[in-house]
């Protein structure tokens, strides 16, 4: 443990420090462009310059030089104070200041770092280089002459994505940076890069050119666009949602972001239901109506109907409270029907550890091998992948994967494509196993056939079998993951918004409304299922949600609610880890908050629901459900047994994602998201279209 | 007594008086301008009506930075701005409310490209308040009328930045 002073205080550090880490936790500010402490260190941008008493007569690069015993640094010294001017100009001399077209422009690490330790004039009177522009594909603008060539999107694109298209081409003044022979730079995690580049080099192609930093009001909220529950900040001009930046949560989102939860937020703007619709009996179209007419339209619609003739579906975008007013008002109607698996997986809901992701995503690090079964993670949920890449860069741990092969980024070993084939390699394994901390993965989407529960049951034994789960002298370990891909689906889970004593599953209640059994169905915000194709045509159909999708479009009745962005929300993501949604702008139109609507139809029909404020909901709940009050907490399940015994198939589990860009309502609102879909998917359809 | 009466019936007062008067318009330099017809001077750096410039080629200067929306205190300043097909930066919308504005002139300091000014115009009073909410249009047209005295303005002031 090397111990040093740094301006005068001395600090005692981990071995093997740098002396930039070292005075950041003294909060000694060292300035820097290319050091990024989840990336690795080039040191070639030169900035974090600072003295070294004793060292070598000339300033040294604080993120590459590691702390040592007796060390004296100094961070402020006339020669440090030189050398950052110098540092500073020299990077100015091609840079082409030209600050105010630049989206950058306001939250600027060169802007800033220029004012705070540079020189006010420049002594550069020859031309300044001139650097081509690259194509990134739809979501990265470039601007390359004003690039530093710092090479933090080099390295974050190796390191992190996984996909080694960009790098540093030619030398000296002639350096640029460049994709392998006009690739685009094809990965969920590109909108990264934008906000790994301290300067305004790499910009985001949607917000161009759109708004000012300082313009915008800050929400600090979550993301809903798979069941990570990434954290992010959503920033706003009037009601507008401008753009979407993730925010720094280690145990979840690190501080990087999906580009579906990044970049779709123009389709909160598009193709929204911004007032009630009840359809025309007549006619057989919707018309508009106003929240009274509607609501009287399903009064009388639901008249006369009993308890299990209705039934009741939540999609995968719904917040826990809406969840829990839509279950009250069917407790209240006398409905046991009601489901949130709106991908007809069967899996046992009774037990939690059966459901979650157990190791949680920080856990991935500690694993010593990953077994990856029925999913394909780079697309369910790039961020998980993203740490299981981490984890395999830091320490080459072996990965297999049972079902469908896709790239993942990293080299793994295909098992097999069945339950038969995991099976037999368990058995191989059993007892010689090396691995203290084995980890799978497993996808929701496994659970998605006729013998769900089943498959269920057999993947608790396996993973019994296999040690997956134990406790033992090293403390105890859950490697037993399911991951989720709606960020509705635990809260609605541990909400047990699943079929009640007697009540239908799923596929029962599709099949109930064909039959004429169902005769009333609810969907709110279930949009992930061919509605239109399935759902029987004699049902009544009440849609509420904020997109006219799929559901809408079968509906008799619209009604109105908010996106993510413009409701406080509780969500509960895949760990089981309760997080808070903050409204950041207003619902358009006539639309209002999913619970409130709830709450004025249980008014309309004559069976109010108890509570008329948020805070009295959200009382309610956290009545009901303890663990849900403590924000950004997990609340441990118990490992027991889970799953029904029965007959498998012989089938191949599937990857359930075909389109990683257009997953939700909100998604294929999107321009940005269909124009992504075309370029960075746009072969493979077209490969399938030829198949 | 005898003073008094003697003005009275010579009518001395009256008599001085018209002198002056008369002096004042026929002898003296005049001291009022007719208005309308004739303005007084005014400094190159006086802040009037507000105007977009062009560049001498015809393209807007006007780049969208939205430094001069941020810096007007009587946030009198609307802009919204998106690439434009050639894909430079430029505003689609550019509004001043003119009853807000207070001529503080910091619209014109902060831009970085001399695209908004204060020109010499002071006769621009309407009949409605509608006619005072300034739209892009109507700025690049004071722009494109007022032109010639706004660069000599200044060039007039140059010297003293």
């Amino acid at each position: 443990m090397p111990k040093l002073t740094i301006n005068g205080m001395e600090i005692e550090v981990e071995r093997g420090t740098s002396i930039l880490q070292a005075a950041e936790q003294l909060g000694v500010e060292i300035p820097r462009f290319c050091y990024h402490d989840k990336l690795s260190v080039p040191a070639n941008c030169r900035m974090c310059l600072v003295e070294v008493e004793g060292g070598p007569p000339k300033p040294v690069a604080s993120c590459a030089m590691a702390c040592g015993d007796n060390m004296v640094v100094k961070t402020d010294s006339p020669m440090v104070q030189k050398a950052r001017k110098g540092v500073m100009e020299m990077l100015l001399i091609n840079h082409p200041l030209d600050c105010p077209i630049c989206d950058q422009g306001g939250e600027c690490d060169l802007q800033d770092q220029a004012v705070g330790y540079g020189f006010d004039r420049s002594r550069f009177y020859e031309n300044k280089r001139a650097v081509t522009d690259k194509e990134l594909g739809p979501l990265i603008k470039t601007s390359m002459n004003r690039c530093i060539n710092c090479t933090r999107c080099v390295r974050f694109a190796e390191e992190i994505a996984g996909t080694p298209v960009l790098g540093q081409l030619n030398r000296g003044e002639d350096a640029e940076i460049s994709t392998f022979i006009d690739e685009l730079v094809k990965t969920e995690l590109s909108g990264n890069l934008i906000d790994v580049c301290p300067v305004g080099a790499l910009t985001s192609k949607p917000y161009a050119f759109k708004a000012r930093p300082w313009e915008l009001r800050k929400t600090e909220t979550i993301d809903v666009h798979d069941a990570i529950g990434a954290n992010i900040r959503i920033d706003v001009r009037g009601r507008e949602v401008m753009r979407i930046l993730p925010r720094l949560h280690e145990d979840v989102n690190e501080e990087w972001l999906g580009d579906r939860s990044r970049f779709s937020y123009d389709g909160l703007n598009n193709a929204r239901l911004d007032r009630p619709y009840i359809r025309d009996a007549e006619s057989g179209k919707l018309k508009e109506a106003s929240w009274d007419e509607a609501f009287a339209f399903i009064a009388q619609g639901l008249k006369g109907l009993k308890g299990e003739e209705i039934a009741g579906l939540v999609g995968d975008l719904a917040d826990l409270e809406s969840v829990i007013a839509l279950k009250d008002l069917f407790k209240r109607l006398g409905s046991p029907h009601m489901d949130c698996r709106t991908d007809g997986a069967r899996f046992d809901t009774s037990n939690r550890a059966g459901y979650l992701f157990n190791s949680t995503i920080a856990g991935i690090e500690q694993a010593d091998s990953i077994l990856l079964i029925g999913t394909n993670p780079r697309w369910e949920a790039a961020l998980i992948n993203a740490r299981i890449r981490k984890v395999i860069n830091e320490r080459r741990i072996p990965v297999g994967v049972v079902g469908e092969a896709a790239d993942l980024t990293y080299k793994y070993h295909h098992v097999g494509d069945t339950l038969a084939e995991l099976e037999k390699m368990v058995a191989e394994h059993k007892g010689k196993a090396k691995t203290e901390r084995p980890l799978w993965i497993i996808g929701s989407g496994v659970f998605a056939r006729e013998d769900g529960a089943a498959v269920h049951r057999r993947l608790y034994e396996l993973a019994e079998e296999m040690g997956v789960v134990r406790t033992d002298e090293n403390g105890s370990w859950n490697g037993f993951n399911v991951l989720h891909r709606a960020a509705s689906r635990v809260g609605a889970l541990d909400a047990g918004f699943v079929p009640q004593d007697g009540g239908r599953d799923f596929s029962e209640i599709i099949q109930g409304t064909k039959d004429g059994s169902v005769k009333a169905l609810y969907l709110l915000g279930a949009d992930e299922f061919d509605v239109r194709g399935q759902v029987g045509w004699k049902t009544f159909v009440i849609y509420q949600g904020h997109h006219g999708d799929a559901g809408a479009a079968r509906a008799d009745v619209i009604l109105p609610g908010a996106a993510y962005t413009e409701k406080n929300g509780i969500y509960i993501n895949t760990e089981g880890r309760v997080q808070y949604a903050r409204k950041g702008s207003s619902p358009p139109g006539e639309a209002r908050e999913d619970w409130k609507i709830l709450r004025a139809l249980s008014d309309a029909l004559s069976d109010q629901l108890p509570y008329d404020t948020h805070a009295q909901l959200r009382a309610r709940i956290f009545e009901q459900f303890p663990h849900m009050a403590q924000e950004d907490t997990i609340l441990p399940a118990d490992w027991s047994a889970f799953g029904a015994a029965g007959k498998i198939s012989g089938e191949g589990f599937k990857n359930p994602l075909s389109d990683y860009y257009l997953t939700n309502a909100i998604c294929r609102a999107s321009a940005t998201m269909q124009s992504c879909s075309t370029a960075f998917l746009g072969d493979r359809s077209l490969a399938e279209a030829a198949e | 007594m005898f003073d008094q009466l003697a003005r009275s019936f010579l009518l001395t007062e009256i008599v001085k008086g018209f002198s002056l008067t008369l002096k004042y318009m026929f002898f003296m330099p005049r001291v009022t301008i007719n208005y309308p017809h004739e303005k007084g001077p005014i400094s190159p750096r006086f802040r009037g009506e507000h105007a977009l410039r062009r560049y001498p080629n015809g393209e807007e200067r006007c780049i969208a930075c939205k430094l001069c929306e941020a810096i007007c205190p009587a946030l009198a300043i609307t802009i919204e701005a998106e690439p434009r097909e050639d894909g430079s930066r430029r505003t689609t919308r550019y509004d001043i409310d003119m009853t807000k504005c207070i001529y503080c002139g910091l619209c014109q300091e902060a831009c970085p490209v001399d695209a908004i000014v204060e020109g010499p115009n002071f006769e621009f009073a309407t009949e409605t308040r509608e006619e005072l909410y300034y739209n892009k249009d109507k700025l690049l047209a004071n722009g494109d009328r007022w032109e010639a005295q706004i660069a000599s303005n200044l060039a007039v002031d140059a010297p003293y930045r």
